[in-house]
């Protein structure tokens, strides 16, 4: 069935602003030989923009390089070469598609070769897999690399200890290596002033992710979430050009909910809500319209999902503090997500479910990342206990589309939402 | 008594499932607690000085029947956490009193808070270590770290944890240590008189026995085995690397000796060998347990290396020490710290000519045949060009 009524499809303000900070971020790191500006590569989680402008370099994470060349279909080729060379068929594909990438001379989606990083941060959060993958960057392109453990919340919780081991890192490894790399003073009023952008960026986009929460929803809080996430867990929280674009965006869905209307697809206004969705786990890429078509042909609206939440749990309170800045940029690193231990993730999920009011929840499970699939199955069996609600599996990869199989999750989803019709008419069976 | 005495025993240990002889160690005193730890290390010194006995779990082996487990994991995720589960939910660690669950990888990680929803009311740690090597910075969070830890077992025992019990506790395990160096280095020596299986039980002993009865039966097992009477094989010296979480089947290493390869290092249960000299015995012992960590350790995959340079090196070192001919990468399928290491080991060997191959292979592995003709061709290969 499909639910959705073609409109026109009109690129919204807040997607032409974010296209053109991402192609100037590309413009600018694939100039920086003439710029003279200096590269730091990091990732998305733990990742410390503001501090990375404190000394004019520009960031790049390779998990979005990756990501790009999975949506351009151009991945698979590059996780092969890996392979070929020697890396494990059973790792992670972002790592491959990255050294892939690298064998390619490292094109950027501007068509341009994208010099070697002049410095590698290392910020160790919530995933074993990035300390070996710079290990293995640092082992290629032999550059300063600088490491910054975020010790996980295996309890559950922040100690003191932690805390102070990260700023104490920050203060004694990260900003000096910074400071020799880049030749700039670290200025901690720079870094205030960057931080104080954040936060107001971080406002807007909770009151976006938050819209979920409304019948319908007007966002797709994984789809659509995917892109409100970009830049402020890329190479722009911190910007003036962030805080625009959040402005932007909310002003945007405020027009929506206003309107009544469904979230955006690539092929209009999905009208018709008919399944609320919780999604823990990363989406596909190199099917990404495909799987998300999947969808959005059956009335399917994911209202909250956890992916969004791998750069920062901003929903849950979380805001940088210019007060504190180093303090902050701790606290940041240790709240992301995938540093959250099994049973938060289960009580966040379970949260969500009820103040979302979802129907489900369904699992994306990815082939590459033990970070995040190591437990689901037990996850997904502790949600359907606590909230009574359907819960649904699938597997999938990121950026390998040797694991994406159309017809399987094809099949899944659609025994998944009869399930959820079953569920409904069980319970308003029961009400009659 | 003679090494195939001391073997036997120690096979029967390692048979056993249902780990009768720590549960035994228990049942002697009603105040006493069992805390077992996962691969690959863990200062066993804070659990001995609380008073309870350390056991190590190295998943289950290739004689366990994975009923429920695997409904816990995706296909792609290595065994030995499906494994543990099922130790778990069969009752095998009913007497378990509380669990470490040391930082190696987000599999071993995300296990911890598996068993926190699946073991509710007993004792669940994960151990985080410190990736930065410097005393205080790294070495300052590790300290905590372990002043928690001893806070935790303290809460559960009741009890204190003294310094000067924690002090003896690091003279017992220096020992231990060090004799289970010495049973290395003497199969490094004499390989033909020392067979890798008989290393690899006496140290899986290691992981259900008291420190104490360990210590003796390693004592035991070195004097008997300068008895030993085998003849010398024309075989070729290896290192094994990449085996330090997931155990390969006890026939995967027979089958690499059998094929015509002396194992004469390996990383197979670090936990005895992870810190490579003695503890200091003298002032605050956590920071001496600290100190050995940062400086003293020795590496894996699940390790940080703070420059370029290093990496390999370790490996490199146990080459050029133990006079080996060759390296072998086996490691666990799926197991990410050891096959995303493995390509920067193997450039290490390549610069150094040190040959190599690389298989996979899981804990309950049944065909041998594709590694021993494997590790036959490398043996036979090696032997060609030196
Ligand atoms: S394992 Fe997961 S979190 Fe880590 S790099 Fe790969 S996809 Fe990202
Ligand atoms: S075998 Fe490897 S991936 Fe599996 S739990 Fe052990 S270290 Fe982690």
């Amino acid at each position: 069935m499909n639910t959705k009524v073609d409109t026109e499809v009109i690129k919204e303000p807040s997607m032409l602003k974010q296209k053109d900070m991402i192609a100037g971020n590309y413009d600018r790191l694939t100039s920086t030989r003439e710029s003279g500006e200096k590269i730091v590569s990091t990732f998305v989680p733990g990742n410390l923009n503001e501090l990375i402008m404190c000394f004019d370099m520009v960031n790049n994470l390779p998990e979005t390089n990756a990501i790009q060349n999975g949506l351009r279909k151009q991945s698979g080729a590059m996780i092969m070469d890996a392979e070929k060379s020697g890396h494990s068929e059973d790792v992670c594909t972002y790592v491959k598609a990255d050294i892939g990438m690298m064998g390619r001379g490292n094109i950027a989606p501007n068509g341009k070769p994208m010099p070697a990083p002049d410095m590698l941060l290392l910020s160790y959060t919530g995933c074993f897999t990035f300390m070996k993958w710079f290990e293995l960057l640092r082992h290629e392109y032999k550059c300063p690399t600088v490491m910054l453990q975020i010790p996980y919340q295996g309890d559950g919780k922040i100690t003191k200890n932690m805390r102070d081991f990260v700023v104490k890192q920050l203060k004694e490894e990260v900003i000096p290596m910074f400071e020799q790399v880049s030749g700039v003073k670290f200025d901690i009023d720079r870094l205030r002033e960057y931080l104080k952008n954040s936060a107001k960026a971080e406002d807007d986009l909770v009151w976006v992710l938050e819209s979920g929460k409304n019948k319908p929803s007007p966002i797709d809080a994984y789809f659509g979430g995917v892109y409100y996430i970009g830049p402020i867990f890329t190479a722009f929280r911190g910007t003036e050009d962030a805080v625009e674009y959040y402005g932007l965006l909310r002003k945007e869905v405020e027009e929506r909910l206003a309107a009544g209307k469904g979230p955006i697809t690539p092929e209009g206004d999905l009208q018709g809500e008919k399944y609320r969705l919780v999604v823990e786990g990363p989406p596909n890429w190199t099917s990404f319209r495909e799987f998300w078509k999947l969808f959005y042909d059956e009335g399917a609206v994911v209202v909250a999902s956890s992916y969004t939440k791998v750069g920062g749990l901003y929903d849950q309170g979380f805001r940088h503090d210019p007060n504190d800045p180093l303090g902050t940029l701790a606290d940041y690193c240790l709240g992301c997500y995938t540093n959250n231990n099994l049973p938060q993730r289960v009580e966040l999920l379970e949260k969500y479910i009820n103040d979302y009011q979802a129907d489900g929840l369904l699992i994306n499970s990815i082939k590459s990342c033990n970070s995040f699939s190591a437990g689901q199955l037990l996850m997904m069996r502790e949600i359907e206990k606590r909230t009574g609600k359907p819960a649904a599996f699938i597997e999938t990869d990121l950026v390998d589309p040797r694991y994406f199989s159309h017809a399987n999750v094809k099949n899944r989803l659609e025994s998944y939402f009869q399930m959820i019709d079953q569920k409904r008419s069980g319970a308003s069976l029961a009400a009659a | 008594m003679s090494t195939a005495e001391i073997i036997a025993r120690c096979e029967a240990l390692y048979d056993d499932l249902d780990f009768t002889a720590s549960r035994q160690w228990k049942e002697a005193d009603p105040d006493r607690k069992v805390i077992a730890y996962m691969p690959v290390y863990v200062p066993r010194e804070i659990i001995h000085a609380a008073g309870m006995l350390p056991l190590g779990i190295m998943g289950g082996g290739d004689q366990l029947e994975v009923i429920h487990g695997d409904a816990y994991y995706q296909s792609y995720i290595c065994r030995i956490p499906r494994s543990t589960i099922e130790l778990g939910l069969s009752k095998r660690m009913d007497f378990v009193d509380g669990m470490l669950f040391p930082s190696i990888c987000d599999v071993i990680r995300n296990l911890s808070g598996m068993w926190k929803l699946m073991f509710p009311g007993k004792y669940v740690r994960y151990f985080d270590v410190p990736q930065n090597y410097r005393d205080d910075v790294g070495g300052n969070y590790y300290v905590n770290e372990l002043n928690e830890l001893r806070e935790g077992l303290e809460e559960l025992s009741g009890r204190k944890i003294t310094d000067d019990a924690l002090r003896a506790s690091i003279e017992v395990y220096n020992e231990n240590r060090q004799l289970a160096m010495d049973v290395y280095a003497m199969r490094s020596r004499e390989p033909w008189k020392v067979p890798s299986a008989d290393v690899y039980l006496l140290m899986r002993a290691g992981l259900v026995l008291p420190v104490e009865e360990h210590n003796q039966m390693l004592r035991d097992y070195l004097a008997a085995a300068e008895k030993v009477d085998a003849p010398k094989r024309d075989n070729c010296r290896v290192v094994i690397n990449g085996s330090f979480c997931e155990q390969p089947p006890l026939n995967l290493i027979k089958s690499i000796e059998l094929s015509g390869c002396y194992i004469v290092d390996d990383d197979y249960m670090l936990v005895h060998r992870w810190l490579q000299k003695p503890v200091s015995t003298s002032g605050d012992p956590m920071e001496n347990l600290a100190l050995a960590f940062l400086h003293e350790s020795a590496s894996t995959a699940a390790k940080y290396d703070t420059q370029e340079e290093d990496k390999g090196m370790f490996l490199l070192e146990q080459v050029r020490k133990n006079a080996a001919e060759g390296v072998i990468f086996a490691a666990p399928s799926f197991c990410d710290p050891a096959l995303l290491e493995r390509p920067m080991l193997a450039d290490r060997c390549s610069e150094h000519n040190v040959p190599y191959i690389s298989f996979k292979y899981a804990e309950n592995s049944g065909q041998m045949q594709p590694i021993r003709e494997q590790a036959g061709t490398f043996a036979d290969s090696i032997k060609l060009w030196s």
